[in-house]
């Protein structure tokens, strides 16, 4: 997904490192073996990238600095929802909303191309102040979410499905909000994705509610879920 | 055979039978991070004493209790029903204070040859770390 990116950008003192919050490398495999990344593209089976950003959702990202300084904190990575526009009759979705899909994507992109360039002068690049003011830090039932989530994926390699299901469960349930470990946990279809009816409920059940929140940067499409 | 997990990998250890998590001194150390020390349970600069008059809940003939401090520390634990696996994590308050740091969290993940990279190891970069996933 980042490739082209990437291959643009390399020589600039940059790069992608993809994470895959898949507990099953073999679910994770044919993606990456199809994009063939020249950037580090890595399986995080416990989700542990997830526990120490605080993230929730996929694609979110944070930008890092040669210092190591986080430079803008985990955040949706320029997703739009489209997809709760979907028509299941046609199994398409409208066009402006496509579109402002395909919009925000190439805004967040360009903003990356930005900050690659020119650094801190980047207008996308936070200073401290804002970095800290855009962290969100996790709550204490978010932080024992955690501790179920790896205690039942290690449960469930070692074949103890019935007990490493009840883990992930309390987990989701301490930490409703994370679509990561709910989607993790869920039912996937035969194209490999937790889309079935019960995902589409909890979508649903987001009302006003972001899937995707949105992302404070100029010149991002107003995010709307409007039907 | 008892196995914990915390932010520096899983360790198997050999826990004494008895409520909690019992742990001689050196298998807390290498599991944790945490060393026992006459002050208490110690990491970097950090001694937390275990609670006065409950100290045998805490520490007792070279073992230390990790159940115990970690529900002492308000860190978050899970187990299983044997309790022959624990998950220790690292407490909320710490998650937000390294997160309001800026400094990015360091770890260390797999490719799919299994050859393991570290965010560190592209100190001097800029990094855009980006997660995706098959579901």
């Amino acid at each position: 997904m980042w490739q082209t990116l990437y291959e643009e950008l390399k020589d600039r003192n940059f790069i992608v490192i993809a994470v895959a919050m898949d507990s099953r490398a073999d679910a994770a495999r044919p993606w990456i073996e199809q994009a063939a990344p020249t950037y580090p593209a890595l399986i995080d089976r416990d989700h542990r990238v997830s526990e120490l950003y605080n993230m929730v959702n996929v694609p979110q990202a944070v930008w890092i600095d040669e210092e190591g300084r986080i430079v803008r904190p985990a955040e949706n990575a320029g997703a739009f929802e489209a997809f709760r526009s979907l028509n299941f009759e046609t199994m398409t979705v409208p066009e402006d909303k496509a579109a402002t899909a395909v919009n925000a994507k190439t805004t967040y992109v360009a903003a990356v191309r930005d900050w690659v360039l020119t650094g801190s002068a980047s207008a996308h690049a936070f200073d401290a102040d804002q970095a800290r003011a855009h962290t969100q830090a996790p709550s204490a039932e978010t932080a024992q979410a955690h501790c179920h989530f790896r205690l039942g994926q290690h449960l469930l390699r070692q074949d103890r499905a019935g007990e490493g299901n009840e883990q992930l469960a309390e987990a989701s349930r301490l930490h409703p909000t994370s679509w990561n470990i709910w989607r993790q946990a869920a039912e996937v279809n035969d194209m490999g994705l937790a889309a079935g009816p019960e995902f589409w409920a909890r979508v649903n059940a987001l009302g006003d509610d972001y899937y995707y929140p949105p992302v404070d940067m100029a010149g991002m499409p107003p995010p709307k879920t409007d039907e | 055979m008892t196995t914990v997990l915390s932010d520096l990998g899983a360790f198997p250890v050999t826990a004494s039978p008895g409520e909690g998590l019992w742990l001689s001194a050196a298998e807390a150390a290498m599991a944790t991070g945490w060393s026992l020390q006459p002050e208490g349970l110690c990491r970097g600069a950090v001694c937390v004493p275990a609670p006065s008059g409950r100290e045998a809940e805490f520490v007792a003939g070279g073992k230390v209790n990790l159940a115990a401090f970690w529900r002492h520390m308000d860190a978050p634990a899970a187990h299983s029903k044997e309790g022959d696996i624990w998950a220790l994590g690292e407490s909320a308050g710490g998650r937000a204070d390294s997160l309001r740091s800026l400094e990015a969290p360091d770890f260390t993940l797999p490719d799919l040859a299994g050859v393991e990279h570290s965010l560190s190891d592209h100190r001097g970069k800029k990094v855009l770390l980006a997660t995706w996933a098959s579901w």
